[in-house]
């Protein structure tokens, strides 16, 4: 029955998007961490989707497939008072840019509504098959 | 005699199996909405119920051309023939997944599933009715 496999592609592609809010939740908290005495600070992490075949043609759920951390370079400010600041005054904070995790953290809200839904009309759609032929 | 009452019902239960299928198909290009590479797949439903119901040759029709060759059994029917959807706008990550025509294909193909559903319901009915005759 094709309808249960709705239930496996949809929760993992749930799963997915809810490790990819995980992400987007650590980079927002480190966002304005500076950088340790080893001279490098928190680095932006980003999950990668892959497809993840089910068995049949045309069933395709979604998996994370590696954490790739970003290679920018930190913000660097000024400060020669700040406890962090290296020999020339310089303080280096993480390499998250704001914007662009607020963004991620949308769209990966949205796409995890959307499974939701899926999952939703399916069981929907298989209490009705399950009453078939009754009353 | 009795296969002219299941006709009707075969029909029904062939396209609900389909249906089903398509749910999944679109319930995966929903899934994979974020992934990079993934292309969209369809299903040419007409095609497809055709193909199943016996009304049109399957693609796996094999030619008889001497007494010993096999013909697969009569209902059997191939995987339906999955497509590939034509992007409507181009993407950074090569993603073919266009979340505005996915919803409203599933949002169509809910409804239609359970249409087929009230079809068998109706006929299940109409042949109850028809055992029971008007006795009660």
């Amino acid at each position: 029955m094709s309808l249960f496999q709705v239930f496996n592609i949809s929760g993992s592609a749930v799963s997915a998007q809810s490790q990819r809010l995980n992400t987007v939740a650590s980079n927002l908290a480190n966002a304005d961490t500076v950088a340790g005495p080893d001279g490098s600070a928190y680095k932006a992490r980003q999950v990668v989707f892959q497809t993840e075949l089910m068995g049949a043609a045309g069933a395709a759920g979604v998996r994370v497939s590696t954490i790739s951390e970003s290679n920018a370079a930190g913000r660097r400010v000024h400060d020669p008072k700040h406890p962090g600041a290296d020999a020339e005054g310089y303080v280096t904070y993480s390499n998250v840019n704001a914007v662009e995790e607020m963004v991620n953290m949308i769209s990966a809200s949205r796409s995890y509504q959307n499974n939701v839904e899926v999952m939703n009309t399916a069981k929907t759609l298989l209490q009705k098959t399950l009453q078939l032929g009754q009353n | 005699m009795i296969h002219r009452l299941t006709d009707t019902l075969n029909f029904q239960s062939e396209a609900l199996v389909l249906r089903a299928e398509r749910q999944r198909l679109i319930a995966s290009n929903i899934a994979n909405a974020d992934t990079p590479g993934y292309v969209a797949r369809e299903m040419d439903f007409a095609t497809a119920l055709r193909q199943a119901t016996g009304q049109a040759a399957t693609n796996g029709q094999m030619a008889a051309t001497a007494a010993g060759h096999l013909q697969p059994a009569a209902g059997a029917r191939a995987q339906a023939q999955l497509q590939y959807a034509t992007p409507s706008q181009t993407n950074l990550d090569r993603n073919t997944v266009d979340m505005d025509r996915e919803r409203a294909s599933f949002a169509d193909n809910s409804v239609k599933y359970e249409a087929t559903l009230r079809f068998i319901n109706g006929s299940v009915r109409t042949m109850l009715d028809a055992i029971r005759g008007q006795s009660q």
